[in-house]
């Protein structure tokens, strides 16, 4: 119904004033939340293109032991210069890329849709949302450039960032306008989904990855101005002389981790949530089968959301806390497997009995679950405050995220490109180049970081530009797989997306058949500017 | 406009486009880096260093008055819509908006509350040596003479108490159609808004210490500071509220732009109630007091 109604209303335009603008004023006054969402997937992609560059070039540099690439102007190694280049791509794929891509992406371009409503709530504000990003990548590239850099790590812990140069005020001026940009954006999820839902979609009839959305505002919501905080003192502990991370002025330097993983483990689910929506979807799809236990899947969500609140000082648990509070915080996050493994084995019980097909999406998706669990699985290891004593600032806390956010977010993005890019643009992928892009990357990114649990359990450590001998071999294959994984990338880039666009062919409203059953695949691919301009009625009997 | 050219079929409003983002996300940019080049003058290179030196803080002029620029054009943009497309479903939906803001200004403020309570409560913690020995292990820190709680301070409290009944009184003459009182009530609150502030301001110019003095300062100034900013940014929003409420803006069943000020004026006063209670009475201590 709702796909007659949008194309009809395509056509009539002409007697609104609401006829697609052109230009550049289509995308710089935007209000359109399928515009803004494709802002946002480029911009996405742009900076994941220089964050991924960065990495490339600290694996080109970890390729063999000794120094090669960061020797400072009098040849001799400098360690600052490479923690700037580790910093510059933590923030940019944390802040610029995985947010921006699933959250402002996907989030701006499905939840409207799949809700049934006929745009955000606050269109203007989701459009300051984007356009804040920019400048805080600005504010961003140059902190690496001025003053020294900043070569602190993505947590910016005092005392070191206290004695850093002009750039780490930028790289705070940058979190600010980023975290703002993220807090105007939730409150706009948040207030789009609970009060523009179509008629008789009730909130345990709607899809998941909208409910997945809406945790993850949550998140943002409560979690970024406690960073925003963070940062403030840490701004005038630098510029203006306060001491709340000074020691000696009675300050407490772990103030400041405190602070900064209250944020920080919430905003690992942030950028992990809105991937389990997106596998959801496409497990449920390909299996042709409603999703298993869709109340437990959601309430998975909310229950993880809950839990990451009270799980932070997990990641710091070698600071010098008291063994009863390790031990609390040990117990809280193993709980954090519970919820998670209910997602788990809900996909696979979706899949179970279920006609699949291994299309591309599907294949991310799987490829997701297992990688995810992989990461989930060392997650638990590291949550053992006694292992985590000899593994923490290791590489196998490397690898441990980056099974989780690199495999799993990431590829909750790629599985979502494929999902959605011929609803999106009109037209479908080229099946040969996603088969290439996806097994050359899913075996990439397995060489690049499988290995690091090696090194890592053999004691390499975090943040440093060298390493001795004896960690060379498996260094070496890590680097094999960055080299791989940034050549699939760049082949996607050019085949798929170019190939896509260009040409794709075209594919009607719902080209994934019968296992497809949510709102965005009632309208046309791509859809019309304005969508439900006439409400779609959700019946009570409807799949998820 | 979207809705002005045929029968809307749905509550919603969709927003023509609009400059004011991009030109806020432009502004937020100028901003932050003239507040860079204040504070590092040198920062893009010596060509430019002795010019920042000179102009030092108004390097953040150009961004201020713009972000200023882009607040009043973009909400007037919106309060001329308001006048059409302010359904009931959208002034819902504005409310839940507020009142997710005011959610994550409470977070704002429970950073500076956590750093607070992370020296109030363990000044001489055992495993911290250093601080130990710049607090002397009590608190207020050692050296720390303090604002007595019960003199200015619960002046303030009283005034900004008072001020939330006669934002409500407000309310209630909005809500009844009585102009006349609206305006009155939101003339008194901006009144006593003012006038906390002055004393805030009083309190600041004779504390006996300063921001950059030890922890005892710095979670002090930082944490009242904040408010106090919350403050002005309430006062201003009420003052806003006052000009409409005297064009009779303001419609019984709808006059949102009065509750969002009313809401955050609220929210404001609390957060003081918390600073009072914690950090000037608590946190006071058995400090010897330096200003009645």
């Amino acid at each position: 119904m709702a796909t007659a109604h949008g194309a009809a209303h395509d056509h009539h335009a002409h007697g609104h004033d609401d006829h697609t603008p052109t230009g550049i004023k289509r995308w710089l006054y935007s209000t359109n939340h399928k515009d803004i969402g494709t802002m946002y997937l480029v911009f996405s992609i742009f900076a994941a293109l220089i964050g991924a560059g960065f990495s490339v070039y600290m694996r080109l540099e970890l390729m063999q032991p000794g120094v090669q690439y960061f020797n400072g102007a009098d040849g001799t190694p400098d360690g600052h210069f490479w923690n700037t280049v580790v910093t510059a791509h933590g923030l940019i794929m944390v802040f610029f890329v995985v947010m921006p891509g699933l959250i402002g992406g996907f989030g701006n371009w499905f939840v409207p849709l799949m809700i049934g409503a006929p745009d955000m709530a606050f269109p203007r504000m989701n459009n300051i949302s984007f356009w804040l990003l920019p400048p805080a990548f600005i504010l961003l590239l140059m902190s690496a450039l001025i003053g020294g850099g900043v070569g602190t790590g993505w947590t910016i812990y005092p005392p070191l960032t206290i004695n850093q140069g002009a750039g780490m005020d930028l790289a705070i001026f940058s979190l600010h306008i980023a975290g703002a940009s993220s807090i105007l954006g939730a409150i706009n999820f948040i207030t789009t989904i609970l009060n523009m839902r179509a008629p008789g979609m009730t909130l345990h009839r709607m899809p998941l990855f909208a409910w997945s959305v809406l945790v993850t505002a949550f998140l943002l919501l409560l979690a970024l101005p406690v960073l925003a905080g963070a940062i403030t003192m840490l701004l005038t502990d630098r510029n203006f002389g306060t001491s709340f991370f000074k020691a000696e002025g009675g300050g407490d330097p772990t103030l400041f981790l405190n602070l900064f993983w209250f944020f920080g483990h919430p905003e690992v689910y942030i950028m992990i949530l809105p991937a389990f929506g997106i596998i959801s979807h496409i497990i449920s799809t390909f299996a042709r089968k409603p999703i298993f236990g869709y109340l437990g899947m959601a309430y998975a969500m909310v229950a993880i959301g809950v839990v990451g609140f009270v799980v932070w000082a997990h990641h710091m648990y070698t600071v010098g806390m008291d063994v009863d509070t390790r031990a609390y915080f040990v117990a809280a996050t193993m709980v954090i497997a519970v919820p998670t493994g209910v997602k788990i084995f809900s996909w696979i019980a979706t899949m179970w009995g279920g006609s699949i097909r291994l299309t591309i999406p599907m294949l991310w998706a799987i490829g997701f679950i297992f990688l995810f669990t992989v990461g989930g699985v060392t997650g638990v290891v590291l949550a053992n405050a006694g292992v985590d004593y000899s593994l923490h600032n290791t590489y196998y806390v490397i690898a441990h995220f980056h099974y989780v956010l690199s495999l799993g977010a990431v590829f909750g993005m790629f599985a979502g490109f494929y999902y959605w890019i011929g609803k999106m643009s009109g037209r479908q992928y080229p099946e040969w180049a996603a088969q290439v892009h996806f097994w050359v990357t899913f075996v990439a990114v397995n060489l690049t970081f499988f290995p690091m649990h090696f090194s890592g359990l053999a004691g390499m450590p975090r943040h440093y530009v060298d390493y001795p001998d004896a960690m060379a071999h498996w260094n070496y294959l890590s680097s094999i797989g960055a080299f791989l994984s940034f050549g699939s990338t760049i082949f996607w880039l050019i085949f798929v997306v170019f190939g896509t666009l260009l040409f794709g062919r075209k594919v009607g409203a719902n080209y994934w058949g019968e296992g497809a059953t949510t709102l965005e695949w009632t309208v046309s691919s791509p859809p019309p500017y304005h969508t439900f301009e006439e409400l779609p009625h959700i019946s009570p009997t409807a799949h998820h | 406009m979207n809705m002005a050219g045929g029968t809307p079929k749905h509550p919603y409003h969709l927003v023509d486009p609009s400059p004011w983002p991009a030109l806020g996300s432009f502004a937020a940019l100028l901003l932050a880096l003239g507040f860079g080049l204040a504070l590092h003058p040198g920062m893009l290179g010596p060509g430019i260093e002795a010019v920042m030196k000179s102009v030092h803080w108004w390097a953040i002029a150009p961004g201020l008055l713009l972000v200023f620029g882009v607040m009043y054009w973009w909400w007037s943009d919106v309060i001329a819509e308001s006048r059409v497309y302010h359904t009931a479903v959208v002034q819902l939906g504005l409310r839940y908006g507020m009142i997710l803001f005011i959610a994550s200004e409470v977070l704002f403020f429970a950073a500076f509350f956590w750093a607070f309570f992370d020296s109030a409560l363990y000044p001489g913690a055992p495993n911290m040596p250093v601080r130990t020995e710049a607090t002397g292990g009590i608190w207020p820190p050692k050296g720390i003479s303090i604002i007595a709680p019960f003199d200015l301070p619960l002046m303030n409290t009283l005034i900004l108490l008072l001020s939330g009944t006669t934002c409500t009184w407000a309310h209630h003459a909005i809500i009844e159609g009585n102009q006349k009182d609206a305006v009155r009530g939101l003339l008194c609150t901006v009144v006593l808004g003012a006038i906390f502030t002055c004393i805030q301001a009083y309190e600041y110019i004779h504390a006996p210490f300063t921001f950059s003095q030890d922890i005892y300062t710095s979670t002090f100034f930082m944490a009242t500071g904040f408010h106090g900013f919350h403050v002005l940014v309430g006062t201003t929003f009420l003052i806003v509220c006052l000009i409409r409420a005297a064009k009779g803006q303001f419609k019984p069943r709808q006059h949102f732009g009065f509750e969002a000020a009313a809401w955050y004026w609220h929210f404001v006063d609390v957060v003081w109630l918390f600073l009072f209670f914690c950090i000037y009475w608590w946190g006071a201590g058995k400090a010897p007091i330096a200003l009645h």
